[in-house]
């Protein structure tokens, strides 16, 4: 593939209105193979709602999403059938189901085995299920989850669940992942660990969008960051151009811009 | 998140003084069973008798022995070792307090209903004497204890009900008979005196609690002893062995006041073994052993009509068919988490579409399917009624789907009472419903016929018992390998989370239209089944709520009661639920009142279900775990919503 084809990811004019609010203001956006792109912006700026058009949860008002070059039907699990996977701000595990069932819940996608198949059991179920649970497995080694697979995932302290998170969306073989704030709630060596497996991410060949207020995090590990405030992304670039733009100065100041960002809740995910 | 604990007695008492006290009130117990309890016959089962133990006095025997037992093996008895693998004493008392509660129970009963203390015989008062004994006893026992236990005061204002129920009862005695709110004020007494009471019993209840201080301990299992697994084999066969005769007994018990002392024995019992460490041990046994487990558990269900008469074997294929239609909805309710509020409605698609091709009389179709073809009919139009339905409320989240099932429940019956020829064409006979059904032959197998099956005699309902057994295996072989399944994995997703789920790649609406289907056909096949059970299938028989299962209301009681997502749970459920309202009848006027408190109290103690799902099971990793994060707790609520 050369450079000069279309991006995986290539988001168009994306607006969202909830009644008279524009969470997310014309935004366009694109995420090339194998990139690695940061999303920031303070508080109420819209990074979630931006995340949940992409991923189906809101159709958005105006704007064409379009992945590998076709557009994307606004149903999550056909989002994810696509190619799109993501983890949520506020973890959303499956609370009651253990840490090898959540990753195997990821596989729904590209596994096959229907009802009849299941009470049947013939070999090919057998096979299916055996080689579902070696990709869980393999994936929690990867995260670092191996050990906990039995556990309920209720039950991880809160650096793995978000792990966990980003094992499941990565069972259904993404070709991008969307990270909501993966680190959270972290401390600095849970950070430091997570950007190593976000690069390891990377390395597989799967294209990354995260969302962070990490700047730290962000600047160590995005090819480009886009700011985005009041729904509007007001600077798109590296590290140079975001750091040195005066908007975003004050937007992280807290400075007026035109009017005062309002103190919006923390996260609608 | 550990409790802390400590091994002390609540009464403190010499060593020796508490084990032999506990003994000789174990012992008087049984004993007392050779003697006569009360000099009239008039109390059921006659228990006027020296040296002959019936009924109850076979309760107080068990309980007496079984408490020995205990004893024994908590104190480390040769030969009796197995028994208390954990050697808690708390079993002891566990046992110990069943014996009371028998004691108790049949000690009050016979002086209420035949009127004062004074129709005790020796023997009663033996009874009584050593259930207390045995208590007081096993209360000066070393006993697992949690350190600190604070003392829950009930909300101040609910105190306001204790002068209330007087002051109500006086004013409703004050009022003359005639006066128009005479019974109004009657029932409003009667109701504060319930309250009342039922606050009394409550607040007893905390201050017990906080003093006794024996809720939630659990010692670990010691590793067992390696034993040859054919004799691990025998032990679970045994097991199930024990467990098909107490059910047994339980179903064939011929008078209430023995159902209840046998509820309150089984109850206690249960807790004395799972505290003394055998029910841990017998389940790792049958973790290790899932084929000789289920094989078990079917010869141990099959064996039932050898074991007892035509009457039982009638109870016994109606608690099936009600235990199965309740696994059925346990997929929706239990796998999906759709509240389904009329799915007995899928029974009675499946009764009537059997019963319309069964080639009765009264069948406006005139034609006479096999019964496989009946089957086949009745899961296929059932199906096709759970799409109908489904199609469109599943794409509603929540509460809709509850009150569309609901509705849909009771569209059914009023449906099959209106297609009756005058308020609509003529296909089933309106509310008298189909009759005459004819009996199954399958394969010159008469059902209604008394076949001897290795020497003993079948009879007409020991047939349909087999015959529905056959369906409930299916049921449960379906749940347990659809619910272990991909498909499965994706419903319980479902319930636990629909956003992630979906965003997870999981076409929630295609799989909850599954389920539906899936439940439907389940439930469709159990009423093929019903329909030739009953000869007759009516629409009353199907409605949202009654006295007597199986309706809606029951058949969702029976699979919270017994443990959503599981599969004995609502097997356990539905028996326990069938047979309480059954065996209440003599309480005539307070059947549901004893029902309902019966229920409550059974929630109280186990909100988890009777049988808690493997996933709760699991709950013993929390030991080792930091607290899960809860700082995210309230606006995940918020997020679930918005989303
Ligand atoms: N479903 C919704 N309905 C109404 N307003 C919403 C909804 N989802 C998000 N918003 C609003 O959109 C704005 C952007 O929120 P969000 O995307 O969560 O911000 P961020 O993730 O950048 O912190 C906020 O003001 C929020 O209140
Ligand atoms: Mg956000």
């Amino acid at each position: 593939m050369t450079t000069t084809t279309a991006p995986l990811l290539d988001v168009t004019g994306v607006t969202m209105r909830f009644g008279g609010l524009t969470a997310v203001n014309d935004v366009s956006l694109t995420v090339g193979e194998g990139e690695i792109i940061g999303l920031i912006g303070p508080n109420g700026a819209g990074k979630t709602t931006f995340f949940n058009c992409l991923t189906g949860l809101y159709v958005p008002t105006e704007g064409a999403v379009r992945y590998r070059g076709t557009v994307l039907p606004p149903k999550p699990h056909l989002v994810t059938q696509a190619g799109i996977a993501r983890t949520f701000q506020n973890i959303r595990l499956f609370a009651n189901m253990t840490v090898l069932e959540n990753v195997l819940v990821g596989r729904h996608t590209r596994t096959r085995e229907g009802i009849f198949s299941a009470i049947l059991r013939l070999p090919r179920y057998h096979h299916a299920e055996a080689e579902s649970r070696e990709k869980a497995m393999e994936l929690l080694a990867f995260t670092g989850l191996a050990h906990k697979a039995d556990h309920l995932a209720r039950n991880l302290p809160y650096g793995e669940q978000r792990k966990l998170e980003i094992a499941r969306a990565l069972a259904s073989d993404p070709g991008l992942l969307l990270l909501d704030e993966p680190t959270a709630g972290m401390n600095p060596q849970e950070t430091r660990a997570a950007e190593e497996l976000v690069f390891a991410i990377r390395d597989q060949g799967v294209s990354v969008l995260v969302i962070e207020h990490d700047m730290r995090f962000i600047f160590n590990l995005c090819d480009r960051t886009a700011v985005l405030v009041q729904g509007q992304k007001i600077v798109e670039g590296d590290r140079a151009t975001v750091q040195n733009d005066e908007r975003v100065i004050s937007a992280y100041l807290g400075a007026p811009l035109e009017s005062t960002t309002p103190a919006a809740p923390e996260d609608t995910q | 998140m550990t409790t802390r604990t400590e091994t002390t007695p609540v009464i403190p008492l010499p060593a020796t003084a508490a084990t032999t006290l506990t003994g000789l009130g174990a012992l008087a117990v049984a004993a007392s069973a050779a003697m006569s309890w009360t000099w009239t016959s008039d109390f059921p089962g006659d228990l006027t008798y020296y040296g002959s133990p019936v009924g109850l006095q076979w309760l107080a025997v068990a309980a007496g022995v079984l408490t020995l037992a205990l004893l024994l093996a908590t104190l480390g008895t040769p030969g009796l070792r197995w028994a208390a693998p954990t050697r808690s004493n708390n079993a002891v008392l566990y046992a110990a307090t069943g014996a009371l509660a028998v004691a108790a129970y049949s000690v009050t009963s016979i002086s209420t209903e035949l009127g004062g203390l004074a129709n005790l015989e020796p023997g009663g008062w033996v009874l009584a004497g050593g259930g207390l004994l045995g208590v007081l006893g096993a209360l000066g026992l070393p006993l697992d204890r949690r350190t600190h236990v604070p003392l829950r005061i009930l909300d101040k204002r609910l105190f306001l009900l204790l002068p209330a129920a007087p002051v109500g009862w006086i004013a409703a005695h004050a009022i003359p008979g005639d006066k128009p709110v005479a019974p109004v004020m009657t029932a409003l007494s009667g109701a504060l005196a319930i309250a009342a009471g039922a606050v009394l019993l409550l607040q007893l209840g905390h201050l017990a609690n906080s003093q006794l201080r024996l809720g939630k301990v659990d010692r670990p299992l010691p590793a067992p002893r390696e034993l040859p697994s054919w004799v691990e084999v025998l032990l679970i066969v045994a097991a199930f062995g024990v467990g098909s005769y107490a059910i047994t007994f339980g179903i064939d018990t011929d008078y209430g006041e023995l159902f209840i002392g046998y509820l309150l024995l089984i109850a206690f019992m249960i807790a004395a073994l799972a505290g003394s460490g055998l029910l841990g041990r017998l389940r790792a046994l049958t973790l290790k052993y899932r084929p000789v487990t289920t094989g078990a558990a079917f010869a141990a269900a099959a064996s039932f009509p050898f074991q007892t008469g035509e009457q039982y074997a009638s109870v016994a294929t109606n608690i099936l068919i009600f235990a199965t239609v309740a696994l059925g909805l346990n997929i929706v309710v239990g796998l999906a988490g759709l509240l389904d509020l009329g799915y007995v409605a899928f029974l009675g698609v499946g009764a009537y579409a059997a019963a319309l091709v069964s080639g009765s009389p009264a069948s406006p179709i005139h034609v006479q399917l096999p019964f496989w073809a009946a089957v086949i009919v009745g899961a296929a139009v059932s199906m096709v009624f759970g799409v109908v339905i489904g199609a469109p409320t599943l794409r509603l989240r929540g509460d809709y789907l509850a009150i569309v099932t609901l509705g849909f429940g009771e569209i059914f019956r009023i449906t099959m009472q209106n297609l009756n020829g005058t308020t609509g064409p003529n296909v089933t006979n309106g509310s008298n419903g189909i009759p005459r059904i004819p009996e199954l032959n399958i394969l010159g197998f008469d059902f209604s016929q008394t076949h001897a099956l290795g020497g003993i005699q079948i009879g007409r309902f020991g047939n349909y018992y087999l015959l529905m057994l056959l369906v409930t295996a299916l049921v449960v072989l379906v749940f347990a390998r659809v619910g272990n399944s991909r498909i499965g994995r994706a419903w319980i997703a479902i319930r636990e989370d629909e956003t992630a789920a979906e965003a997870m790649g999981i076409n929630g609406f295609r799989l909850k239209l599954l389920a539906f289907a899936l439940g439907a056909c389940l439930a469709g096949v159990a009423g093929t089944v019903q329909a030739h059970v009953t000869y007759t299938v009516t629409p009353d028989q199907y409605t949202f709520a009654d006295a007597l299962p199986p309706n809606s209301a029951f058949l969702l009681a029976a699979v919270i009661l017994g443990g959503m997502g599981t599969i004995s749970g609502p097997l356990a459920g539905a028996t326990l639920l069938f047979l309480i309202p059954k065996k209440l009848e003599f309480l005539s006027d307070y059947q549901l009142l004893v029902f309902g408190a019966a229920l409550i109290v059974l929630m109280r103690v186990r909100p988890e279900g009777l049988i808690p799902n493997r996933r709760r099971q699991l709950e013993f990793h929390e030991a080792d775990e930091p607290a899960p994060p809860a700082a995210d707790d309230d606006t995940t609520a918020l997020t679930k919503a918005g989303a």
